[in-house]
């Protein structure tokens, strides 16, 4: 439905380039990445509001690079506030469709339906300052939705409300989706994205790292950027050696080294450069030496302990850095601290090998 | 029980603001009290005094009004836009304000006499500007215009330009989002740029009364009265004015205060 072929924009110090991704009706596409990357820059390109510097955007196989804002229909809500200080509620839901010519009584029904639908029916006639963060995104949305976009632009919509808002008006999204609005949010939070999205591009330094779905990317990160945006923390590069196996497509035991650390691999792929993933949640730790059947066991010290949302990150340094989620009862009953020696070990299947 | 104590910079201050205050004060509260009561009934009854008093109050209210027309889309490109000799433009237009009132006077005089294009234009309608109400106003707005321009842009300055985009990006056109957004937004410093147009205007006498000594202003009228007859004769005539203008200003404030509070 929406085509960006090849953007590009400079804008003092941010800048975006080789931008493109097709987005299908309907979808939900998340672009994530960190701030100050050039999203917004994008969204502002997509509605209309900043020219690009060079490429093309396509609607419904049509040409829109340059065609007027006010003529697309790709309708951008803020993260701030957008909504006009000086009309009420209900005038600012009003103010597009008075723009598309519609009749007192269209108007009506519409702002009628839609704040029911975002559940604002009490606050029509108060004014935008006197409203919370959470209602002001609501009525946004709602003004939005009035003219019926093609497409909604969603700038961080959510990421200025207290939590219980943001889940609130979460699961608004999920609703405006399900009824077949096409969605593209730009967001710097993982765990928002994986909540909403059905479809996810990664933006690093201005473009496009990966776009997939939520588990391509989770499950095959392509790059180090993009496993450590998504919270992969065993991320290595290096080189996958001689196989025992030599036919091709055939799960078997290889050689990865990365740095001075070899690590034994379960994969289907042929040598070469290429990159592996480790969960940390699939590592085990322990105080004496394991003499489990895993195959990849390696001493180190302590390098970090922290909470984390999953559990205790312990940062074990192997040679390289590796990070273990345990349980909080482990941490006491094994009496981990800060540059003890310890073994980790994985099993061979724990390792995903990535071609490059 | 807690001592309050005089603290000396606050003092200090006080007393060095206060002296100002009685400076603007003094002069016009003597000027009202010497003025005996019967002088200004007698005065306010004279029709020449009334007819001078309109004729400032309607030509200052003329050319704010018209020139606000264009004023104020220039203050809003000059908040906006960025382009080639905006500085040399923004200076151009705070020109009048650093001149001498006569020299203004004498450089609109120029521009509109007999012999210049706009003095043909006036002469084939069968008009004039010198001497005219349409040069009284053309040298009230000269002097007084960059008060509105920059009020305005400065009203329009204080606009997000997000709230623009926003409205764009809902399909109004960039008449309508001039209309419907940046314009009520910018309300209320245009209104007070519009009052201190006005009132600059009506006060105005240098370039005035080069212009255009009759019809005669008030402002003309008064400086007439104190050369051919002196301080006493004068006093009536400005009494009466500045109250006309005071209750008048403050009637407007009131109305425009009430306007942008109920824009909030």
């Amino acid at each position: 439905m929406l085509r960006v072929d090849n953007l590009a924009k400079k804008l003092g110090d941010f800048e975006i380039s080789n931008v493109s991704f097709d987005v299908g009706e309907g979808d939900y596409f998340a672009l994530l990445g960190a701030s100050g990357v050039g999203k917004s820059i994008l969204l502002e390109a997509l509605a209309g509001i900043m020219p690009p510097d060079s490429g093309h955007l396509f609607l419904d196989e049509k040409e829109i690079t340059y065609e007027k804002i006010q003529k697309r229909r790709l309708v951008l809500v803020h993260q701030n506030q957008s909504l006009f200080p000086h009309l009420t509620v209900r005038q600012n839901i009003a103010y597009g469709l008075k723009c598309l010519g519609r009749t007192r009584e269209v108007m009506r029904g519409k702002i009628g339906q839609l704040a029911e639908a975002v559940a604002i029916e009490g606050l029509l006639d108060r004014y935008p300052p006197t409203l919370s963060g959470g209602e002001a995104q609501r009525v946004a949305l709602a003004r939005s939705l009035a003219i019926e976009p093609r497409c909604l632009l969603l700038d961080e919509p959510l990421s200025a409300l207290d939590n219980h808002s943001r889940h609130e008006l979460r699961a608004l999204l999920r609703e405006v989706n399900r009824q077949g609005y096409t969605i593209i949010h730009v967001t710097h939070d993982f765990e928002e994205t994986i909540s909403l999205a059905n479809r996810i591009a990664v933006m690093e330094k201005g473009s496009i790292a990966q776009v997939g779905s939520p588990q391509e990317i989770f499950h095959h990160p392509k790059s180090e950027f993009v496993a450590q945006f998504i919270g992969i923390k065993n991320f290595f590069h290096g080189r996958l050696n001689g196989t025992e196996c030599a036919e091709k497509a055939t799960l078997r035991t290889g050689n990865f080294t990365t740095g001075d650390l070899n690590l034994l691999v379960y994969t289907d792929q042929p040598p070469g450069l290429g990159h592996v993933c480790i969960g940390s949640d699939e590592i085990v730790i322990s105080t004496g030496k394991p003499s489990s059947s895993a195959r990849n066991i390696f001493a180190g010290v302590i390098k970090d302990i922290s909470n984390t949302r999953s559990g205790i990150e312990v940062i074990v340094d192997i040679g390289r850095e590796v990070a273990v989620v345990i349980t909080p009862e482990s941490l006491v009953s094994m009496g981990l601290s800060y540059g003890d020696r310890v073994w980790i070990e994985f099993k061979a299947t724990a390792v995903k090998f990535f071609p490059k | 029980m807690k001592q309050r104590r005089v603290d000396k910079f606050d003092l200090v201050f006080s007393i060095l603001g206060g002296a100002v205050l009685l400076f603007v004060i003094a002069p016009l509260f003597s000027m009202v009290i010497k003025t005996p009561a019967a002088d200004l009934v007698a005065t306010a009854a004279e029709a020449e005094v009334q007819g001078s008093i309109f004729l400032t109050l309607w030509c200052s209210m003329a050319a704010t009004a018209l020139f606000a027309v264009s004023a104020i889309p220039l203050a809003y490109l000059l908040a906006r836009k960025q382009f080639r000799g905006k500085r040399l433009v923004i200076a151009i237009i705070d020109l009048p304000i650093v001149i001498p009132h006569s020299a203004a006077g004498i450089a609109i005089l120029g521009f509109i006499n007999r012999d210049s294009i706009l003095g043909h234009a006036a002469g084939y309608f069968g008009t004039s500007f010198v001497g005219g109400e349409g040069g009284i106003m053309l040298a009230m707005a000269f002097v007084s215009i960059p008060f509105l321009l920059s009020a305005a842009r400065n009203g329009f300055l204080g606009v997000p330009v997000r709230l623009e985009k926003a409205a764009l990006n809902l399909g109004a056109s960039p008449l309508r989002v001039f209309l419907t957004v940046s314009l009520p937004l910018a309300w209320r410093d245009i209104v007070s740029g519009l009052v201190l147009m006005w009132a600059r205007g009506l006060s105005e006498f240098g370039a005035v009364v080069i212009v255009a000594y009759h019809p005669i202003v008030t402002p003309v009228m008064i400086f007439e009265r104190f050369g051919a007859y002196g301080l006493k004769y004068a006093r009536p005539v400005a009494v009466i004015f500045i109250a006309v203008c005071l209750v008048l200003f403050l009637v407007l404030r009131l109305l425009a205060r009430e306007r942008s509070d109920v824009a909030r």
